[in-house]
Formats: structure tokens, C-alpha cells, sequence
């Protein structure tokens, strides 16, 4: 760190904190340090399933997702990345297995046309157009939306970083966020494995660990971390454009640019940090994915992660300020689909913080709602 | 002079990109696999671990044991999920 103060302290260096970091330099907010415990992308951000999809049930994660979409789109040209961020936008093939699925599809299918968002029913007869290899036994019909896919989230990651850096933000990776020090009732300093920095601004962007750090300064926040896993084989040619979901059978899959299939299930296990790889998952993963896709049974295993999504009570994001340190705030709870909703919720907090308009009230992602009853209810999440 | 030598024989990644990646900054074998994919095929990194670890310890002055390893992750060979489905059907192995 080359300094002892900054404005700004944005700890976690996934798509949350490097996007947020972007979107406040580009605002003007330039003195800012970001902290990583790791490497950029190294959390939940680098070990997703890098789905990004606009077929939501409600209107704000629709609206969060489309205008994410839209970032996401030009992303290179919007951050300055040399690289490519690797936006596929094969669509994603959203399968209903149940009646109750299926009703609930067509009421997404009228939000989603409410704002503009070119999704439509597909009979079970023709799904076989968009997946040629998909088992449509069971189905009972599904929708699909073109503009929806998949990004590089190492790429995207640190397309906001690179962006962020030349604005002059200050990146420091393998350093952690170890305590706080808070005056008169706001946030003063934070105290870091490489020495203390002073500031009077902190943005808790850690996903899974931001509830620890948030306790730090007495903030309690209701999200818990939960394992999830993936599996990538090896690549192979073209077969499938779409991501193909259930929320179901819960189950996603997807071909990369590259080839290789990457997919997950969502079974929920017990909350914990632990984020090693299982056989179990192996056997379970391949057991669902093949019944769906049985030309996948001969392609081989590569390589399996396990990442935490940071679950919150009712699976959406938490942005709030801490009632006993001022100028701390928490963004978190994104409940597995964090990045593809990362563009716009960097541009909401970056707005909020300096006083710009926006068309989405901040005010509804406080965690005030656990209390009020008045949640941000979603039927569409794995 | 362009040196085209693979470093990552399942990626194609030439020691040119490796090098390029370090003078972008990328410090870390995590971090240079996940721009490039070097590690990411078949042999999971078995080959160009270890010749990114030297390039990285050359560029940084440091030794080889100082050069991060990335984690290894399982399966140790590639398995069919033909074989990891019908394991399921059977019960599943025990961990």
C-alpha cells in the first residue's frame, strides 16, 4: 500500500468490488483502496457459473439483470480491457418439469415482456430446436431468451480492476481485512495483514465473509455462506448454444466458447466456509446432467471447485450501512447470482454514495425489510 | 524474436503469452491460468506448473519454492460421466 489514508476502502477484489471500484472512479471517487485477500477473482466471483440471465420473476432482479446485460454487452470497451470478457449470448433454455413450474414461467414470461425483454414459451416439441441432445422426457415445456448467457468472470473481474486502476484506484491483493476501528459512531480505519490505513469510508464487498467483517463494528446481517459446486470437462466440438437450467431438478449446464461443459446442481447443504471438492458431487452432477443430456455420458471430467454463495434470507443482495459505524457499508447476500447483476449494482452504490439520481431505490436492498416483512421475494432462484 | 515454445501443451499457450501476462502484471500461476487457461486441459497443469513457476521466479528474482503453487484440483485423471453416473445409480462410492 502506497498510502497511510484514502477516501475510500473497498474490501473483496470479486466483480462487486472491482465493479464498484470502476464505477466510483469514474465518478470522480479516485482515492480508493481496494483489499483482496487473495488474488482478483479468487472467491465466489472466479468459481461461478458465469450465467448471465434476464428471464427473472421479478421486476427489480429483471431490471438489475437487463441493464447488467447491457454493461456486460461492451464491457471491453466500456472498462478500456484489452482482453475479451467472453459474453456468449447463446440464451438460456429455462426447463419446467412441473405444472406449478410451468404456471409460474408464464407469469415471469409477462414480467419479463413488461420490460422489454424478448423471452417466449417453447413447447416441449420443439426444444429439441434450441438443444438438439436434450432428453425432453418430463418436461413439460420451457422458455427461452436469446440476449441471456454466459461471461468470463476472471476477464470481466479484472477488466473493472485494470479499468479501475488506470483511474488511479490502488489494488492490493493478498492482503486481508483483520478489524476496524470506528470513532464517534462512524467507520476510522481498517486494520489490514499489512499494516493500518485510515479512512473514513469502507465498502464490504467480501460475499461469504462480509457478515464476519461486518460483526467486526457490530453490524449483524442475516447471510450465511453455502457451498456450491462445479465440474468442467474437457473441451469438445460445438453442440449446444443455450445454458440449459431447471430449477426443479435444479440443475445448470452450459458449453463455453472453448468447448468444455461446465455445470452445477443446487442442492443446499448445510452452511459452512468449507470450500473443497466432494466424489459425492461428481457422481450426483453426473447422474442429473446425463439424464438430460445423455450424449454428455462419454465426455470426460477435467477438473471440479467449490465456491460459497453468500445466502441471504430471501435470496437477494443486502446493501446497507452499519447503524453503529457510519461510512461502513455492506454489500453482500447475493445468493449465487452476484455476477451477472454485478454491473448495475456497482452503478446503483456508486450513484448512491455521491449523491447521483437513480432510477432504483437503494433503500429497498436494506436489510430494514427482515424486520418489516416486506421482502424482495423471487420465484425464479436455484 | 517471437519465442512460440509451448508452455501449455493442452492449451497451446506459448511462452510469448506467459511472458506478456507477467509484464501485464498477472504475478501468480492462478492468476496466468485464469487469463489464459494455461493448466486449465487434460493434464491439469502437470507440464506447464512448473515451466510458469520458473518464468515467474526469473521475472520476480525470487526462488522456485517461493512461487505460489496453484490449488490441485481432483479428479487427479479425467473420468467419464458415464462412469461417475452409473457409480451414482449404484449408491455412490463412499468418500
Amino acid at each position: 500500500m502506497k498510502k497511510k489514508a484514502y477516501d475510500v476502502v473497498i474490501i473483496g477484489g470479486g466483480i462487486v468490488g472491482c465493479a464498484t471500484a470502476f464505477e466510483l472512479a469514474k465518478r470522480g471517487v479516485t482515492d480508493i483502496l481496494l483489499l483482496e485477500k487473495g488474488f482478483l477473482s479468487s472467491g465466489a466471483t472466479g468459481r461461478c457459473g458465469a450465467g448471465i440471465r434476464q428471464q427473472w420473476g421479478s421486476v427489480l432482479n429483471a431490471t438489475l439483470a437487463v441493464e447488467s446485460t447491457n454493461i456486460f454487452e461492451h464491457l471491453e470497451e466500456y472498462t478500456g480491457y484489452q482482453g475479451n470478457c467472453g459474453l456468449n449470448q447463446g440464451g438460456y433454455l429455462l426447463v419446467a418439469y412441473t405444472e406449478k413450474e410451468w404456471a409460474q414461467f408464464l407469469k415471469n414470461l409477462e414480467v419479463q415482456r413488461g420490460l422489454g425483454i424478448n423471452a417466449f414459451a417453447v413447447e416441449t416439441k420443439d426444444a429439441k430446436k434450441f438443444v438438439p441432445h436434450i432428453n425432453t422426457e418430463g418436461l413439460y415445456g420451457a422458455t427461452f431468451c436469446q440476449k441471456d448467457g454466459h461471461a468470463d468472470p476472471f476477464h470481466c473481474t479484472f477488466a473493472y480492476a485494470k479499468g479501475a486502476e488506470r483511474l488511479g484506484v490502488e489494488i492490493a491483493t493478498y492482503t486481508e481485512a483483520t478489524g476496524f476501528k470506528v470513532a464517534n459512531g462512524g467507520i476510522a480505519g481498517v486494520e489490514t495483514t499489512k499494516g493500518y490505513i485510515e479512512t473514513k469510508q469502507v465498502i464490504n464487498c467480501a460475499n461469504a465473509w462480509a457478515p464476519k467483517l461486518a460483526a467486526m463494528v457490530g453490524e449483524n446481517i442475516p447471510v450465511y455462506s453455502e457451498r456450491h459446486q462445479i465440474l468442467v470437462t474437457e473441451p469438445v466440438e460445438h453442440l449446444m448454444d443455450p445454458m440449459v437450467m431447471s430449477f426443479h431438478r435444479s440443475f445448470y449446464v452450459q458449453q463455453a466458447p472453448h468447448g468444455s461443459f461446465i455445470m452445477g446442481i443446487g442442492h443446499t447443504e448445510e452452511t459452512s466456509f468449507n470450500s473443497n471438492s466432494s466424489w459425492k458431487f461428481l457422481e450426483e452432477c453426473s447422474s442429473i446432467i446425463t439424464e438430460v443430456l445423455p450424449v454428455l455420458r462419454k465426455l470426460r471430467v477435467v477438473r471440479q471447485w467449490a465456491g460459497l454463495y453468500d445466502m441471504s434470507p430471501d435470496r437477494n443482495p443486502v446493501i446497507d450501512e452499519a447503524k453503529e459505524a457510519k461510512g461502513f457499508y455492506s454489500v453482500c447476500g447475493f445468493s449465487g447470482h452476484g455476477f451477472m447483476v454485478a454491473p448495475r449494482t456497482a452503478i446503483l452504490l456508486a450513484r448512491f454514495l455521491t449523491g447521483e439520481k437513480d432510477s432504483l431505490d437503494i433503500k429497498r436492498f436494506s436489510q430494514e425489510r427482515y424486520k418489516t416483512g416486506d421482502l424482495l421475494l423471487e420465484p425464479s432462484v436455484v | 524474436m517471437e519465442d512460440k515454445t509451448l508452455l501449455c501443451r493442452c492449451e497451446d499457450i506459448t511462452r510469448d503469452r506467459i511472458l506478456q501476462c507477467i509484464a501485464d502484471g498477472y504475478d501468480t500461476i492462478d492468476e496466468i491460468k485464469r487469463v489464459t487457461r494455461a493448466g486449465m486441459g487434460p493434464c491439469q497443469g502437470r507440464t506447464c506448473r512448473l515451466l510458469i513457476a520458473q518464468e515467474l521466479s526469473k521475472a520476480y528474482g525470487i526462488p522456485m519454492e517461493e512461487v505460489l503453487m496453484p490449488t490441485f484440483r481432483p479428479p487427479t485423471k479425467p473420468v467419464s460421466m458415464g462412469a461417475l453416473a452409473d457409480a451414482h445409480k449404484e449408491g455412490g462410492t463412499k468418500e
